[in-house]
């Protein structure tokens, strides 16, 4: 049984925008699974059709075997959220804000308490469990939401961008705790981000969804395999003069910022590179990849200039 | 493994409505008692006052109403004008609030049943009315010695009541897109429905076309409805009372389940 499938779902907002144009999707139990795509792309549709935020149009969506048009409420009851946005009451105390939302999914007062101290620990709020919710920082927010979502203990997490506007250090730590979560308790993570370091560090299925539909899914390393050439950047002292270099198979350019940008095509090594720049003369004094492997696959699918800006920043 | 897994599957699929009704009351009421400054005292204050100025000062000098003297004829009509308010504004503000803060997206992705939504807001709306009329009637006693002469029509006359403005409070909540939105109804169209509604007057003082015109005014049958629980004496027939708000009661429920349902106001 999978975690989570679609079939032929569609949005239609108005007359004229498709969000989604009848997608297909599977996710398997236990699965740790990257929903990716350019802003405007149709993946916080697609969460909110399956958490029963927006109406779909057309299709069906099961969860867990449960069926959101026949059994609505068994199906939500296996769902944990966690959004973009901030979505809770910034008056209430963070303590009362697991409460409710435990018990809005049917769990009794005393177990609620104890499942309450017990998320607040572990993602680090105990501390701050009396304090209003708007004296929160925006990692201690995300945390609060992140705990907000596992107070009922779904089977299927699904998490909107969660480590947005986060520190690396936190986003780090949240990381680590969501690999603990999907290992330890087999819970099934969807996760949708901008960071798509993110995606290739803690999934292992991944879909890419553009313009309302799905141009790409399957095994992240089985995508990353197809990802025809890397990019490295290295610190040299005149990039300008390597560009006249003979370098193939490699192909480099000057940066702007006064940094060379090497292209190195799959089936080649660094070695490779570096004795041709070795040869030349050329004393290479750092290197870093100009974005990761998954990130390059994406971009190239994607053929958006406004995505490759974002994705160099 | 899978065993386990069907099990916690099972366990899952049970969820109770009943614990979410209850959470939804128990957050409702501790949101209004929470801020019982702005929520409880400022309508037992106005009560206060008009109880001070319509029924001591000028009541003094306004001859029986309906054999009743003039104090003592405006408090049922008074506490009911404060059930009313408080209902509506509870539910209004509160479930527009959790609209516009995108909380109520916690309900929504709960398996909360719409049913257990409404009930939820509706009852933490009638807790407040009846709370502030209670209140409301605590302060009468310093100003008159009436007491009920029929519990059971004055009890249920005031439930019906904050239910149906409870009811309406969420529908409004529902359609509102600002603040201004859920002020408009109390302030342009309870409150004179309200002051026209016999809360200071018999509508047998009223000239034609307006005593005529009153029998539309759906306030008037619950404040006469409720005053013929205190005094025993009332404009209208007590079953018409019954009748209207019940009729009004189970429109605007199935106008908010309706609502709840397509997800007017609340989903994409």
């Amino acid at each position: 049984m999978n975690a989570l499938s679609l079939r032929g779902v569609a949005k239609t907002y108005g007359d004229q925008t498709h969000a989604l144009k009848g997608i297909d999707l599977d996710v398997q139990q236990g699965d740790f699974f990257a929903l990716l795509g350019p802003n405007g792309a149709g993946k916080s549709t697609a969460i909110g059709i399956i958490t029963s935020l927006v109406n779909k149009t057309a299709g069906s969506v099961t969860v867990l075997g449960h069926d959101i048009d026949v059994s609505r409420e068994a199906a939500k009851a296996l769902i944990g959220l966690v959004p973009q946005e901030f979505n809770f009451n910034v008056f209430e105390p963070v303590e009362d804000t697991l409460l409710n939302v435990a018990g809005y999914n049917g769990i009794r007062r005393s177990v609620a308490l104890k499942r309450t101290e017990q998320y607040l620990k572990r993602l680090d709020l105990w501390e701050k469990r009396r304090t209003p919710a708007r004296n929160l920082s925006g990692g201690m927010r995300r945390r609060l939401m992140i705990a907000r979502a596992l107070v009922h203990e779904p089977r299927l997490l699904i998490l909107d961008e969660p480590t947005a506007g986060v520190d690396i250090e936190i986003r780090r730590s949240m990381w680590e705790f969501l690999a603990e979560l999907n290992e330890q308790q087999g819970t099934t993570i969807i996760l949708t981000t901008h960071y798509l370091e993110e995606a290739e560090e803690l999934c292992r299925n991944v879909a890419i969804i553009d313009h309302g539909e799905i141009v790409e899914r399957g095994a992240v390393a089985e995508l990353l395999s197809r990802a025809r050439v890397e990019t490295f950047v290295l610190d040299v002292a005149d990039a300008a003069r390597c560009v006249d270099i003979d370098a193939a198979p490699f192909t480099l350019r000057a940066r702007e910022d006064g940094k060379l940008e090497a292209a190195v095509p799959q089936g080649h090594t660094l070695n490779g590179l570096f004795a041709v720049l070795q040869g030349a003369g050329v004393e290479v004094t750092s290197m870093r990849n100009k974005s990761n492997r998954l990130e390059e696959f994406f971009l190239k699918l994607v053929h958006r200039e406004d995505v490759d800006a974002q994705g160099q920043r | 493994m899978s065993t386990q897994a069907d099990t916690m599957t099972a366990q899952a699929a049970r969820p109770s409505n009943a614990v979410a009704f209850f959470t939804i009351v128990r957050k409702e009421i501790r949101r209004f008692m929470r801020i019982w400054v702005q929520t409880i005292v400022p309508p037992a204050v106005s009560a206060c006052l008009y109880m001070l100025i319509f029924g001591g000062l000028i009541g003094s000098r306004i001859s029986d109403m309906d054999g009743f003297r003039y104090m003592d004829y405006i408090v049922p009509g008074l506490i009911m004008m404060a059930i009313i308010i408080n209902s509506y504004t509870n539910v209004s503000s509160s479930f527009f609030a959790a609209k516009m803060q995108h909380f109520i997206e916690e309900l929504l992705v709960a398996p909360v049943s719409n049913v257990t939504i409404l009930a939820g807001f509706v009852i933490g709306g009638v807790a407040r009315g009846l709370t502030v009329g209670l209140l409301v009637s605590f302060v009468a006693l310093f100003f008159s010695d009436i007491v009920p002469v029929n519990l059971f029509i004055t009890f249920s006359m005031a439930v019906l009541t904050s239910t149906m403005f409870a009811l309406a409070g969420l529908i409004n909540a529902v359609f509102a897109k600002s603040f201004d939105d859920i002020s408009i109804v109390p302030n342009f169209v309870l409150t004179p429905l309200t002051y026209l509604g016999g809360v200071f007057y018999s509508i047998s003082l009223l000239p034609q076309p307006w005593q005529t015109l009153s029998a539309f005014n759906p306030v008037l049958y619950m404040v006469n409805g409720f005053r013929y629980g205190i005094l025993g004496a009332s404009d209208i027939p007590v079953m018409h009372s019954f009748g209207v708000v019940l009729v009004f009661n189970l429109v605007f429920a199935g106008v908010a389940m309706t609502l709840l349902h397509r997800g007017i106001g609340i989903k994409s």
